[in-house]
C-alpha cells in the first residue's frame, strides 16, 4: 500500500509517503531509530501486516516536525530516507 | 411560547431495515460502527447480507454515539447487542467504541464499503467526511492500494457545509440544488476555512450577492480544494464519492467538472446511502473476521 500522511495548506504540500509493501519484509525497521522526532511507528495495518506509519499526533505538523532536518538553505539527504534500506520513504517537499 | 429556532444545518437522520430477512435464522450477525466527527452510522449484516442501518449525529462522546447508532439500527427488530457476534469500529472515534471486537481505519472501511455498493469496478474513492477528506485507490476486491488524506482543517467538509447552511439560513439538503439556480458561475470564495466562512458569506450578501450565488461560490471553492487532493493521486475510474457530501450535487458536479471524470451514482431506487460506506465496510470486515475466528476454532 502507498500511504500518504500529511496535508496541504496555504504554504504548500507536506506529505510523507511510505510504500508499506516494502515494510512487510523489512528486517531492520531502521526508520524508527533514525528519525530524531520519532515520527515512525511500527503497527499492524488493517490487513494485519506490520508496517511503518507516521505517529498520529504528528500528521498535521509535518512541516514543523521535519524543519530541523530541512534547513532553509536546502538539504542533500534526510535521516529517514537514508536509513530505510528498502527505499520505502519519500517526502513531497 | 418560545419561538422554535430553525436548525438549517440539520440533515435528516435515517433508519432502514430489510423486513424480508428474519435475522433469527442467520448464523452470523455482525455490525460495523463508524463514529465520525459529525455523524455516526451503524450497519448490521445477517450472514454477510445488509440487514439494517442507522445514521445519526455524533454527540459529545464517542461511546454514547456508537451505542445510539447501533440501538437505532436494532430498534424494532427485537435484537439486542448480545445477538451481534462481532463488531468492528471505524471512524475518528473508532478506538472509543467500547463493545467493538476490533478497530479498523476508515480508509480500509470506506474502500470495502464502496466496493460492496458499486462493485469491483470501483477504483478511486473520495470520502468527504465531517472534518477531513481522503482519496483512496483500491483493487477489485476493495483492498486499499494507495491513500491520501487531508485532515488539517474542516474546509471542504461536512462541518464546513453545516456552517454555511446556518449562516445563510438554507436547509442543508437544498444547498446543492440552489447552488445551480444562478445566472452564471461565480468565482469560488477565496477562503473555505470554516472559521472565516460565516463572515465571508455575510460580507458577500452585504455586497449584494444573492444567497444562491454565495452557495455556488462556496460549493465551487470546496470542489476546487478537494479536487487538488484527488489530482495529486490521479483518478482511475470508476470513481465514487462516499460520506455526507456525496449527496450534495452542488459540490459533486463541480468536482466532476474540474477533474473531467463523472462519479458513479447509485440507482435512484437503491436502499444504499453513500454516507454509510464506512460502517458498511466495517460490518463486512466484521463478517470476514468472525468467519476467520470460527474457522480457527473449528480447526483447534
Ligand atoms: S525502514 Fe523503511 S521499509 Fe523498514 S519499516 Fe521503516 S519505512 Fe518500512
Ligand atoms: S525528515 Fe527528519 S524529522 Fe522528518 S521524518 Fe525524516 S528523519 Fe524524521
Amino acid at each position: 500500500m502507498i500511504a500518504n500522511y500529511g496535508y496541504q495548506d496555504g504554504s504548500g504540500e507536506y506529505y510523507i509517503t511510505i510504500d508499506t509493501d516494502r515494510c512487510i519484509e523489512c528486517e531492520g525497521r531502521w526508520c524508527v531509530g533514525a528519525c530524531p522526532q520519532s515520527l515512525f511507528v511500527i503497527e499492524a495495518d488493517d490487513y494485519d501486516d506490520e508496517v511503518a506509519t507516521i505517529a498520529e499526533g504528528a500528521r498535521k505538523k509535518l512541516k514543523e516536525k521535519c524543519a530541523a532536518c530541512k534547513p532553509a538553505g536546502g538539504h542533500e539527504s534526510l535521516p529517514c530516507i537514508d536509513a530505510c534500506r528498502p527505499g520505502a520513504i519519500s517526502h513531497s517537499w | 411560547m418560545p419561538e422554535e429556532t430553525k436548525e438549517f444545518w440539520r440533515w435528516s437522520e435515517k433508519v432502514w431495515r430489510d423486513e424480508s430477512i428474519d435475522w433469527r435464522g442467520s448464523r452470523a450477525i455482525t455490525a460495523g460502527i463508524d463514529v465520525g466527527s459529525v455523524s455516526s452510522q451503524a450497519v448490521i449484516l445477517a450472514d454477510g447480507r445488509l440487514y439494517a442501518y442507522h445514521s445519526t449525529r455524533t454527540g459529545s462522546n464517542s461511546p454514547d454515539s456508537a451505542r445510539k447508532a447501533l440501538n437505532g439500527a436494532m430498534a424494532g427488530a427485537d435484537m439486542s447487542q448480545e445477538d451481534i457476534r462481532y463488531v468492528v469500529g471505524t471512524g475518528y472515534g473508532r478506538v472509543n467504541v467500547p463493545f467493538a471486537n476490533r478497530a479498523i481505519t476508515e480508509i480500509a472501511c470506506h474502500a470495502r464499503g464502496a466496493n460492496y455498493m458499486v462493485g469491483p469496478s470501483v477504483k478511486t474513492i473520495l470520502d468527504m467526511g465531517g472534518q477531513d477528506c481522503k482519496v483512496i485507490r483500491c483493487d477489485e476486491k476493495g483492498k486499499v492500494q494507495n491513500f491520501i488524506m487531508n485532515d488539517k482543517c474542516a474546509a471542504g467538509t461536512g462541518r464546513g457545509m453545516e456552517v454555511i447552511a446556518d449562516a445563510l439560513g438554507v436547509p442543508i439538503e437544498d444547498i446543492g440544488r440552489r447552488s445551480f439556480e444562478i445566472d452564471e458561475e461565480p468565482p469560488p470564495v477565496s477562503n473555505v476555512c470554516t472559521v472565516f466562512a460565516k463572515s465571508e458569506a455575510t460580507g458577500l450578501l452585504k455586497a449584494g450577492w444573492s444567497v444562491n450565488r454565495v452557495l455556488a461560490s462556496y460549493c465551487a471553492a470546496m470542489a476546487e480544494r478537494v479536487s487538488s487532493l484527488i489530482e495529486r493521486m490521479s483518478v482511475e475510474p470508476d470513481f465514487f464519492i462516499t460520506g455526507g457530501i456525496a449527496k450534495n450535487e452542488g459540490v459533486v458536479r463541480r468536482i466532476e467538472r474540474i477533474i473531467g471524470i463523472e462519479a458513479v451514482r447509485l440507482p435512484a431506487d437503491t436502499v444504499l446511502d453513500p454516507q454509510i460506506a464506512g460502517a458498511l465496510g466495517a460490518a463486512l470486515f466484521a463478517h470476514a473476521l468472525l468467519k476467520k475466528e470460527q474457522k480457527a476454532s473449528a480447526q483447534a
